[in-house]
Parts: C-alpha cells; structure tokens; sequence
C-alpha cells in the first residue's frame, strides 16, 4: 500500500496539513502572467520558488515555461530586494527582450515588505524599462489564500492596465478563470459562433499548447495584448467566470472604469454552460446559433444514452472552488452522486455552494474547505464511505491504487497524463469529453469486475 | 600531432563565446566570461573556473534553493521518517513525490512516508505572530497519527525571517514525546546560492543526530557506505544488486533508499565511496574524522567505471575472495553490455552531447556518451563548487565569501569510543602506493577533451544560443530545460528525472542508457518537423481538375 499510513479513524487536525489540495499563490500568478501576449513571469523571491513553479508547470504542460527570479541571498532578504529587482528588470528587457514583465511576490518578499510599485516606478525612471514595453505586478503572499488567490490577484493586476477613454468599444471582457489552453479557445470558439467580439484575459491558447516546429519562441503567438487590456476599459461589459479566480478582477474594472460585471460559474457541465451561452447572447442581443443548440443537444443525448452507468455512482472530487462547484452541478445533474468533497483553498461561500447544489441528495455531503481539508482527510473519508469513482488532479492516483478505486484525471496538476492541454472540458463539446472520460473509467472498471457469465458486450 | 582543425577550433571557440556574452549588459558579461571556460586540456594545468557564486537577477537560471536541497535531495528520499516542512504550503507541495527517487518499502512492517506531503502550511497569522505554536502541535499530531522513529522539520524562507526557532522546538518535542527523534534543519531557501548548500546543511544535521545512534554490530563482510546516490529511477537498486552480488555489504547509502536505521549505523561501515562528490564530500571526510573510515571516489555511471570503481573496493579491503568475486561478477556482467553497446554504437558513434545538470553528473555521464562513441562537447554544473570542475587539489585556495560563510561547517573530532582507523598507517601507505587514491576527486574538466565549453550555472540564454552555434544532437540538463530544446528539433534528456526511465547506473542501467540515448537520437519524430508543403513550397506544376 502507498499511503499504508493513512487511518479509516479521523481525527481532529489544527496545525498539520498532510497531502494538500492546494499549493501556494505564486505559481497562479505565474500561469496567469503566460496567458499575456509577449510576456515574461518574474518571481520576486529565492531562487526555489520560481524554479519549483516552472517546473510544476512544465510538467503539467509538457511546454517550456521561462520565467525569472529576482535570486534573494540572504542579504537580499535582510536589505530588501529592490536591488535585485531592479538587475532582474534590465537583464530580463536586455537578455530576452519581452514585451512585458509581470512580476509576483513571494512569502519572503512579502515578509520583508518589498513594494512592488515603488520598485516598478524606479526601475521605470532609471531607464530599464524600455519605451513601449510594460510591467505588472500582483502581491502575491503564499501564507494567503492558494493558487487560485494568486492566479486571481495576478487577473487584477491586468485588469489595473485598463484605461477609460468614454468611447465604448463594443467588446465583452471574458475572465475565463484558471482553466487549460485548450478551454481558453473553446471559449473563444463559442464567443465567435454566437457573434459575441471578446476580449479574453488571461489566454494561454497557443502559448501552452504549442506545436513542435524546429523553432523555439519564448514568446509565442497568442495572450491577450496590453492594447486588449487597455481597452478592457472600454468594453461594455465583464463576463467573471468563476468566483475564486475571476470576480476580483471584474469588480475592479466595475468600480474603476465603470464596466459592469457578472460573475458566472465556469462553464463545465451543461447547466453552466447554458448560463454562460445564455448570458453571451443577452449581453450581444443576438440569437444562439443552431450550431451552438446542436453541441447542446449532442450533450444531452450523450446524458440520456448512457444515464443508466452514471445513475447514483459515488464520487469523491478534490480541486479548486470555481471548477469543483461547476463540476458538483454537473455531477448532480446527471444524477451521479458527490459525496466527498475537499479543497485546500479557504472558503466558507465554497461550502455553503456545495451544499446548496446537493441540498436534494438524500444524504449530507462531506465538503471541507481550509487548511486541513486536504488529500489525507478525502482518503479517510473514502476509507468510511466508499467512492465508485475519484475526480482530482494526479495525486489522487495513490488513494485510486490503494483504495482499487477509478479515477478521472482532472484539475492541476496532471503530471502523469496527456490531452488537458489540447482538449477543453468547458462548453457542450467539454462536457462530452468529460462524460466521456468518467464513462471509460467507469465501464472499464465493470468490464474488469464483471462476473464471465455476466459479462457484457454490448453497453 | 595537432591538425589544422585542432587549431581552428579554439578560436571558434573563442567567437562563440564572444557572441552569447555579446548580448549581456557589461556586468553581467564579465561576470558570466568568468563562468564560460574554453577547455584546452593543457597537461595539468586546467584553467580556473568561476562556480558556487550568486545567480544574476532575472538571467532564468537553472537553479533551485537550499530548501530543495535539502529537503528535496537529501532528506526527501528516506523512507521511514516524517518530513514536516514549516512554511507555508507550497514548499512542501511542489517536494511531494516529483523526483523520482525510489524506495523499497516492500518488508511486511516497513514504514513508508515519502508518499506523503506534511506541512504546518503557514497563515498570515503565524507569520505575524510566530509559527512555533503551530509548529509543535502539528509535530504532535503527526506523532500521535503516525508515531514514527523520526521527524524532521525543514525552514522556510519566511521561517527564518520572523525567528521561529525550530530547533527549540524540535528538542522541547524530542524531550516530550520519548521515543521519537525530532530535529530541524535551517535550509531557509535564500541561504546561499543554490542547493548546494541545501545538502551542506541536511547532511550536517544527518550527522550530528543520526549517525552513529546504531552501535548494533550489523552482519555481512566487506562493509561500505554508499555516500551521494540518490536512487533516481533505481540506479540505487541496481548498484545494490552488484554489491551484493560481489559479496560487499552496503550498510548505508545517503540517501537514496535509505532509511532511519541506516544513518544511525553509518559510522559501522568500513569504507565511504563516494558516488556525487559536490553534495557529500564533507560527510565522508567527518566520518574520516570522527570514526576513523577512509574515503575513495567511485562512479557508477558507466559500465567501464562500474567496473573501475568495483575493483578500487576490492583493492581496499585487499583479500584475494574479493578481488576474485568482483573480476566473476565483471566478467559476468560485461558480455551483455558489450552486445548492446555493438548494436547501438552504429547509430550513435560520433554523435556529440552538451551536459548540464547537477553537482557531479554533467560529469558521471560523460562516461556513459563515451562508450557510446559521443562526444561530449560542452558541460557544466548547476550548482558544483571548483573543486567538482578543476579538482580537489583547488581546494586549500578556494575563497569563502559571504554566501559560503553563512554556511555552517560542523568541527568533528575522534569519537572517544568509536574512533577506530580501519586501516594502519603503513597498509594506507602502501594502498596509495599501489595506486589507490583516498579523498581524491581530480573534477570534470581534465576528462573533458581540448576544444569543449565549460560553463557554470548556465542559463536559458546560454542553453539556446549553445544549442544555436554547435548544434549538438542531444542535450541533457532538466525538467525546465527540457522543451525548449526539443521545440529546437535537438532531443532531450533529463539528467535529474530521467524523464521515466532508469535505471542507469551499473550495468544493466548502462545497456538502459545505450537504448534510451538511442531511440532519442534516432527517433523519427525530428524528422517530421517539416510538412511537406513547407520543405518544398514552390508547385512544380499546375493541375487541373478536369
């Protein structure tokens, strides 16, 4: 057993967290940074931070992710790191030339108190930063929140690039949350078939998902430009997708630059997905395209044809809010049952959302959102009430070994397996590839369980 | 005889590494001019090397810190004891099972944590108000969950920055819970430059409260401790499949499958080889010190040097069974090395390689592309010092700066019970006279042949441009690195991870290694970077559909 360890007997933790289910904000603020168009992540910190986080990102990505550190020493951490930045900015301009520098803190910069604007504004007056070129920063504090709250301050930071001009430009802002490449351009897709002109931020789509070519560009096509934030100002409105990594930054375009905001749930499932198609069409007066009804309708044939293999199967999920509370809605709306729940990113609204959505299962969910809900509590949980099936990121696979149960990959990071980068969950056409996925590990399993004289053909 | 070729290249050499410096701003070429070496092998006299210095601000080093030193190398791949990380979560998080060292938790009541992520995950609050309360109670809950023989708690950056002191905290738990041994390490990850002093610091505190716990008189001949293998992708269990096979008794590697009871009976062994000279030479020369065990520099890399190394054992313990068993299992071993090594060599021979990885592979491996007929023509370390690039005799010279100073270097001397010289005076003469070398590392750049770059704590720029001007056909360094090369068409190999292979060490890892170098170099993937209306864009007729 991999996790021989782990006891079915819970008790109460409060102050140890074994197998998060969640990791610290600087590597959110680092995947937002890649969704911009010519620009270079910087980890205001020690050399580990920025290395851990591209190498985590790397791996779920199987994509180069360059990214710089400002290499606190000890010094550094005692005088401060402005100093550093500041070299870090010039060598970064000079050496690889991007067209942006988004910077996030560290818990040690945070610790010691560096301020970033203060720095950014020298390094700007100095001359090191060229003309035309731009840095953002976002203050991510890894003792705060988790990645989610650092993908979500970096979005801020982008959305303070916008500027008013008072002449709308006739364009929805959409703040897709964290999700993979490939979503980003689904989301793009449904947009354009619908007519809806969009300006997406972030967009890692052909950043994160890149073609094998001969040719390495640091800084490929695509990311939304500073001239798409800038006019972020003037759109006519905000679609947040996702409260937890998305709604900061649509709130402060509201009250900033007076661009309305609604914050919807990310669009995983076919509930959601209806919300956010349906919002589309409202906000640009048009009707849905027959295209988009019949991606709908594929959707729910897919539902009905197999509802009979999805019908009350237990699920135990960990992840993020945003797409745990989609997934939940979409879980429950096919019938199948989430009866565990956990994620390592604080959140009392999480767990009164998830109870909300499963309010007319007849049973209470288990659902845990802090410090101490993490992998290890999920492990028990299952331990005490079995689980059909596992839906989280790879980590997940040991409890998936050891408890002989199914699991879908799903979230990050996926360090053990292709295709999130390349094929969206998000929209009508996600949701078939989810069903999908779910289906194969669930059928696989009975063909693997079931009896010789029982055994199928036909499913 | 020197060809005219011979005399060209050094002064291309040169232009190369005029233009990568070329693009530095002025301080940062001069400072990097003194980390890119041209390597022209003079007899003797290898020429010094700039290394273990700071990383420039914002160059994208290949670097990570002194936390992943310690807790990620040394300390992440022992088995039976708790690692707590005192920070906030994400240390702990990205330690958690990424690299690939295996261990054998297979005996019915063997512990096994490496499965396991424990953190104290540090909020605002205990920043602010100081994190040693929550320290202590999540030492206590891991305790009263798991109740292991050891728990170790490793620092954070933010950790040394408010004044937690953990080893207060660890002793005041030590003290209390009884039968458990608690300790800490200060491997804050802004402490000195890169891992490197992340294993100084691990190692420091392996030795002074694990080693030496076990006098248990362990059973076996030909006791040896395994220092600096790390059991990547196995190499560990393939270098102890020929140990045993040669009848050597390895009472404890550091680190690589090791576990708790190990350390505690190091000081039992009667020799240290030692495999990654950067990360352990010191434990080797305190276990010298302190207990009276010699030391010799082994390499496992290899099949050649698997062999070297097996017979510089045998060579010390001096007993004709040995040296017998170890020239059988040589001999035994080497055929089916040798045929794969015939198969492949075809396709690899003259092929050429850059190195970039760690604090002694980027040299160990050369050996490896050596048997394959490549050449190795360019390399450097990550984080090594000069000695691991220029030889131990640099040692007495080396400047201590800022950065190395805060370092701690433990001061041992003889235990005053278990000091035992293995050997006398005179046998240790008249090893070293027969040709057996102790404490003695003479680095990578005097394997590397004339004409080759040497370059320390290289970086993104650097890799590409490399790759741009002496377009080698494979490239080894790490994860970060690794795709990037590979959208270049050159293929990659990951030294740290070895991507999903291994093992490579011994020689069954040789023969993985020949296929694995093989089916990279030769793979038909990089011929299909082009579509065909790329390659041949101009349309040599018209046609019409008629």
């Amino acid at each position: 057993m991999l996790l021989r360890h782990t006891p079915k007997e819970i008790s109460e933790r409060h102050a140890l967290t074994i197998n998060p289910a969640k990791t610290c904000q600087p590597i959110g603020a680092m995947y937002a940074a890649l969704g911009i168009n010519g620009c270079m992540p910087h980890s205001h910190g020690s050399q580990g931070c920025c290395a851990y986080h591209r190498s985590a990102l790397t791996r779920h990505y199987k994509e180069p992710i360059s990214a710089g550190t400002s290499s606190f020493t000890e010094g550094a951490s005692v005088f401060g790191g402005q100093a550093n930045l500041l070299q870090a900015i010039d060598n970064i301009f000079t050496i690889y030339e991007p067209e942006v520098v988004a910077v996030h803190t560290t818990c040690l910069s945070e610790t010691i108190g560096d301020d970033l604007p203060q720095i950014i504004d020298k390094a700007t007056k100095e001359g090191k930063v060229p003309k035309g070129k731009h840095v953002l920063y976002a203050n991510t504090p890894s003792y705060v929140g988790s990645h989610v709250t650092g993908f979500s301050n970096m979005v801020k930071g982008m959305a303070r690039v916008a500027e008013s001009t008072g002449h709308k430009n006739g364009k929805v802002n959409i703040i897709p949350g964290w999700v993979e490449p490939a979503d980003m351009e689904e989301i793009k897709r449904l947009a354009a078939l619908i007519g809806v002109d969009i300006i997406l931020f972030p967009d890692t789509s052909g950043i994160l998902n890149g073609p094998l070519s001969g040719e390495y560009k640091m800084f490929p096509e695509g990311g939304v430009t500073i001239a798409q934030l800038r006019s972020a100002g003037d759109s006519i409105g905000t679609l947040a997708l996702g409260e937890w990594c998305s709604a900061d930054a649509a709130r402060f375009l509201d009250t900033n630059n007076k661009v309305p905001c609604r914050v919807l749930d990310i669009p995983i499932g076919l509930k959601a997905t209806d919300r956010f198609v349906d919002a589309l069409r409202i906000i640009a007066g048009v009707s849905v395209p027959e295209e988009v009804t019949h991606e709908r309708g594929q959707l729910v044939d897919m539902i009905s044809d197999m509802h009979q293999y999805f019908f009350q199967k237990k699920v135990a999920l960990a992840g993020d809010p945003d797409q745990l509370i989609a997934m939940v809605e979409f879980l429950v709306s096919i019938d199948m049952w989430p009866v565990h729940v956990v994620t390592g990113t604080p959140g009392k609204a999480f767990v009164a959302r998830i109870k909300e959505l499963t309010a007319d299962l007849p049973f209470e969910v288990n659902v845990k959102a802090d410090q101490q809900a993490d992998m290890f509590l999920l492990h028990q949980w299952v331990k005490n009430e079995p689980v059909d099936l596992l839906l989280g990121n790879t980590y997940l696979k040991y409890i998936s070994r050891d408890e002989d149960i199914p699991m879908v990959r799903w979230g990050f990071p996926i360090l053990d397996r292709v295709g999130h980068q390349y094929f969206p969950t998000v929209g009508y056409k996600g949701a078939l590839r989810l069903l999908e996925k779910i289906l194969s590990a669930l059928l696989d399993r009975k063909d693997r369980d079931d009896p010789e004289q029982s055994f199928e053909l036909v499913m | 005889m020197i060809s005219a070729h011979d005399n060209k290249a050094p002064a291309d050499l040169a232009v190369i590494k005029e233009q990568i410096l070329g693009k530095y701003p002025p301080k940062v070429a001069r400072k990097r001019a003194k980390q890119i070496l041209i390597n022209e092998a003079l007899e003797n006299e290898t020429p010094e090397i700039t290394a273990n210095v700071r990383t420039i601000p914002g160059i994208i080093t290949m670097r990570g810190c002194t936390y992943a030193g310690c807790k990620g190398v040394i300390m992440g791949p022992t088995r039976d004891i708790v690692n707590i990380t005192h920070g906030p979560i994400g240390c702990g998080f990205y330690s958690w099972l990424t690299r690939r060292n295996q261990t054998d938790a297979s005996a019915p009541d063997a512990e096994n944590y490496m499965t396991y992520c424990f953190s104290t995950d540090m909020q605002d609050k205990d920043i602010i108000f100081g994190g040693e309360k929550k320290l202590e109670l999540a030492i206590q809950e891991a305790y009263d969950i798991f109740h292991p023989k050891g728990i170790c708690i490793f620092a954070t950056c933010p950790v040394g920055l408010i004044g937690d002191d953990i080893h207060a905290v660890a002793l005041k738990m030590k003290n209390k819970l009884g039968d458990c041994n608690v300790f800490a390490f200060s491997c804050e990850g802004y402490k000195g430059v890169s891992q490197s002093a992340g294993h100084h610091i691990a190692n420091n505190q392996v030795f002074r409260h694990l080693v030496g716990l076990n006098d248990e008189n362990k059973p076996g001949e030909y006791k040896i401790n395994l220092l600096g293998e790390y059991n990547i992708g196995g190499d560990g269990f393939e270098i102890d499949r020929i140990l045993k096979k040669c009848g050597i008794t390895n009472i404890a590697t550091f680190s690589g499958n090791s576990s708790y009871d190990q350390f505690a009976s190091a000081h039992t062994a009667d020799l240290n080889a030692v495999m990654c000279h950067r990360s352990i030479n010191y434990v080797a020369d305190m276990l010298e010190v302190k207990y009276g065990i010699p030391w010799v520099k082994i390499n496992f890399i290899g099949a050649e040097a698997t062999a070297k190394s097996l017979r510089k054992i045998a060579k010390y313990f001096d007993d004709p069974i040995l040296t017998e068993r170890v020239e059988a299992v040589i001999a035994e071993e080497m055929p089916a090395v040798a045929e794969v090594a015939n198969q492949v060599r075809p396709r690899t021979e003259g092929k050429t390689a850059m190195l970039f990885v760690g604090g002694s592979r980027a040299h160990h491996y050369q050996e490896l592309f050596k048997e394959l007929g490549m050449k190795t023509i360019s390399a450097g370390y990550e984080f090594a010092h000069r000695d691991d690039y220029e030889g131990r005799h640099v040692l007495p010279g080396l400047k201590v700066d800022a950065d190395s100073r805060n370092i701690e270097e433990i001061e041992v001397s003889p235990d005053e019970t278990r000091y035992n010289p293995r050997k006398s005076e005179e046998d240790m003469e008249a090893l070293v006279s027969s040709g057996l070398d102790f404490k003695q590392y003479e680095g990578m750049i005097p394997d590397m042949e004339k004409n080759t770059v040497v370059i320390d704590d290289l970086n993104q720029y650097e890799a590409e441009k490399m790759v741009e001007l002496m377009k080698p056909d494979i490239f080894c360094a790490g994860i970060k690195e690794k795709f990037s090369i590979q959208k270049l068409g050159i293929p990659m190999k990951q030294l740290h991870s070895y991507d999903s292979g291994g093992p490579y060490a011994g020689f069954r890892g040789a023969v993985n290694f020949y296929n694995e170098i093989d089916r990279l170099v030769n793979s038909k993937v990089w011929g299909y970077l082009k579509a065909p209306w790329q390659e041949n864009p101009e349309l040599s007729a018209t046609y019409v559909w008629e």
